[in-house]
């Protein structure tokens, strides 16, 4: 296969896999997936921060 | 998601976070104070007060290398490194890499600060840094990236949110692209030569440039809207699925488009060819994310009423998508024919550097700052307000003059009499300029007026903060 031949080729295969890519984000199975990801940076959850430790604990 | 609710509260590092944080504040305002200084030595020559080290040739490099690779870039290390540990609900995966990265990259800045004014440059644009700094440039970049992908290989959470995909892709990006063009031939300790020549320099620097524009001041901001638009709107993205589309199509067009920045050169035509086609098609990923980010806000328009955050980070999309639609139009080769080598371009710059990279910058910082120091709140939300318009104000008055002067520019170089002769000397196209420079120099004075606001806000933030830690009062940061 000469270059230009293969450089039309790769173009081909990069077109399916955007394709596949497209039709794969947006079929039914990950719908539920992904709207918990898109959720999932307002779960709240406690959390402490390391250098602020050594600071509170001196307080109390 | 699957993951169970953790027992214990995850302990983050946030302390590079902040640091990171408190550097991108200062820095911008010394790169950006740099343009204001850069812009007004235009106007007026005699501001260079004849001393090699503040000449034009010189500060421009150390501007453009002061808001890129300081502001930027120190803003996307505390992003990515905040969105990281929260998004995977796990610390660093090393603290001491971490903080390696952040001195590391502070000396990168220094010896930056340093090189430029002494005239020390390998005369690359956005990589004019010597060899040495070069080398140490990607050691910084290799233990960021090692910090990064090893916290997402740690993870707590099945899912990897899509803002670090995005900050994933620039990181990788960056540090092939900088490796690449950094190949060179040290002749002493100051001194190398790139090791590329001819047409294939050309190539590989707008390889670099381009990409760097595409990686660093695109992907990796986007990373940042994609999780403070949502959490700043308290709503999740528009839709997640065109967000995973947006990032295959931006990684793999952005790469086909270098070659606009070298149309009519020595660079073979088909290539210059294949290079606007693809800058043209690169259109639409980019406004398919804009939209992903505005359109987080329907059904919440209300909020931009009383929120200048949210105002900043939305209005940063618009930006976004105003310079990505210029950008495909002067890809177009008989577009560019006009505006190459003149104002349009700096405009086009700064409608993406001040517009989009800096707003959401800023938006993100006044939503960091607080919970990054044990408040609530900013301590003054109407003095981001005013932040917001001044910046406002001056980013149109800087584009506008740009958009202007650049027209006119390109108009005037190419008018020619009747017997074949230029109409105008070049010269004659400068002294046109002088106006429109001014109104330039004018909207920097106003932007740079708001980040000296944004520091004292976040001071006074910080302090706030200090005292109700030293008080024992620990805020629960969300
Ligand atoms: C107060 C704000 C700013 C002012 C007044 C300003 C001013 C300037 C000036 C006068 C130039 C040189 C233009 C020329 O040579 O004709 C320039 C170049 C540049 N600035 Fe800024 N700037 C500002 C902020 C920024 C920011 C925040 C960024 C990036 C995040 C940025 C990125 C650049 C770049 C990439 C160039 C080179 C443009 C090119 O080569 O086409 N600037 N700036
Ligand atoms: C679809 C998106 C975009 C396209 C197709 C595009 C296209 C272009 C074109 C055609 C030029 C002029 C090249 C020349 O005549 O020398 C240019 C220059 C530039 N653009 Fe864009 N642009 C896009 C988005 C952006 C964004 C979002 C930013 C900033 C955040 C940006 C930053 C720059 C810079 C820094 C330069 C100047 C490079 C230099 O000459 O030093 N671009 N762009
Ligand atoms: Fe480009």
């Amino acid at each position: 296969m000469d270059y230009g031949t293969w450089r039309g080729v790769f173009s081909l295969i990069i077109l399916a896999i955007f394709i596949a890519i497209v039709f794969w984000a947006f079929s039914r199975r990950t719908k539920k997936q992904f709207d918990e990801a898109a959720n999932s940076i307002f779960e709240d959850e406690s959390s402490v921060d390391k250098s602020d430790k050594p600071e509170s604990k001196k307080d109390e | 998601m699957s993951q169970t609710i953790p027992q214990q509260p995850i302990e983050y590092n946030m302390k590079v976070v902040r640091q990171f944080t408190v550097m991108t504040i200062i820095w911008g305002i010394v790169g950006m104070a740099l343009g204001v200084l850069i812009a007004a030595q235009l106007v007026w020559p005699e501001l260079n007060f004849n001393t090699p080290w503040l000449t034009y040739s010189r500060l421009r490099p150390l501007h453009t290398n002061a808001v890129i690779f300081a502001f930027g870039t120190s803003a996307l290390f505390a992003t990515s490194y905040y969105v990281v540990q929260k998004t995977c609900k796990v610390s660093l995966f090393s603290d001491k890499l971490a903080a390696f990265t952040f001195w590391g990259w502070q000396a990168v800045i220094v010896a930056a600060v340093i090189t430029l004014p002494l005239g020390l440059s390998s005369s690359k644009e956005y990589a004019e840094l010597e060899w040495p700094i070069d080398i140490l440039i990607a050691v910084v970049w290799v233990a960021y990236l090692i910090v990064f992908f090893g916290t997402l290989a740690i993870r707590k959470t099945s899912h990897i949110y899509v803002a670090n995909w995005f900050y994933g892709g620039f990181i990788v990006v960056i540090a092939m692209l900088h490796i690449v063009n950094s190949f060179a031939i040290p002749v002493s300790f100051t001194k190398s030569y790139s090791i590329y020549s001819g047409a294939v320099d050309a190539m590989v620097q707008w390889w670099y440039g381009h990409n760097a524009v595409g990686f660093l001041l695109t992907a990796g901001f986007l990373g940042m809207m994609y999780y403070f638009v949502p959490k700043q709107a308290e709503r999740p993205v528009y839709s997640y699925r065109l967000s995973v589309v947006h990032f295959w199509a931006l990684i793999s067009l952005y790469i086909w488009a270098g070659p606009h920045h070298l149309h009519y050169t020595a660079l073979p035509d088909w290539t210059q060819s294949v290079g606007m086609v693809m800058s043209v098609i690169l259109f639409v990923p980019s406004w398919g994310g804009m939209i992903n980010g505005i359109m987080t806000l329907s059904g919440a328009w209300h909020k931009l009423r009383t929120d200048p955050i949210l105002r900043f980070l939305i209005v940063s999309l618009s930006f976004y998508g105003m310079s990505t639609f210029e950008g495909p139009m002067m890809a177009i080769k008989s577009v560019n024919a006009l505006s190459h080598y003149t104002d349009w371009t700096v405009g086009h710059v700064h409608s993406g550097a001040l517009g989009w990279v800096a707003m959401i910058t800023i938006g993100s910082m006044y939503y960091l700052v607080p919970r990054l120091f044990n408040q609530k709140e900013i301590h003054s939300i109407k003095l981001v307000n005013v932040h917001f318009w001044l910046h406002t104000i001056g980013v149109v008055f800087y584009i506008v003059s740009m958009w202007i002067s650049g027209v006119m520019q390109g108009l005037m170089w190419r008018a020619t009499n009747s017997d074949g002769t230029l109409t105008y000397s070049f010269v004659e196209s400068v002294q046109a300029s002088y106006p429109f420079w001014t109104g330039r120099f004018i909207g920097g004075v106003f932007i740079v007026v708001g980040m000296l606001l944004m520091a004292y806000n976040c001071y006074q933030t910080i302090r706030a903060g200090r005292r109700e830690t030293a008080a024992g009062n620990v805020v629960q940061t969300a």
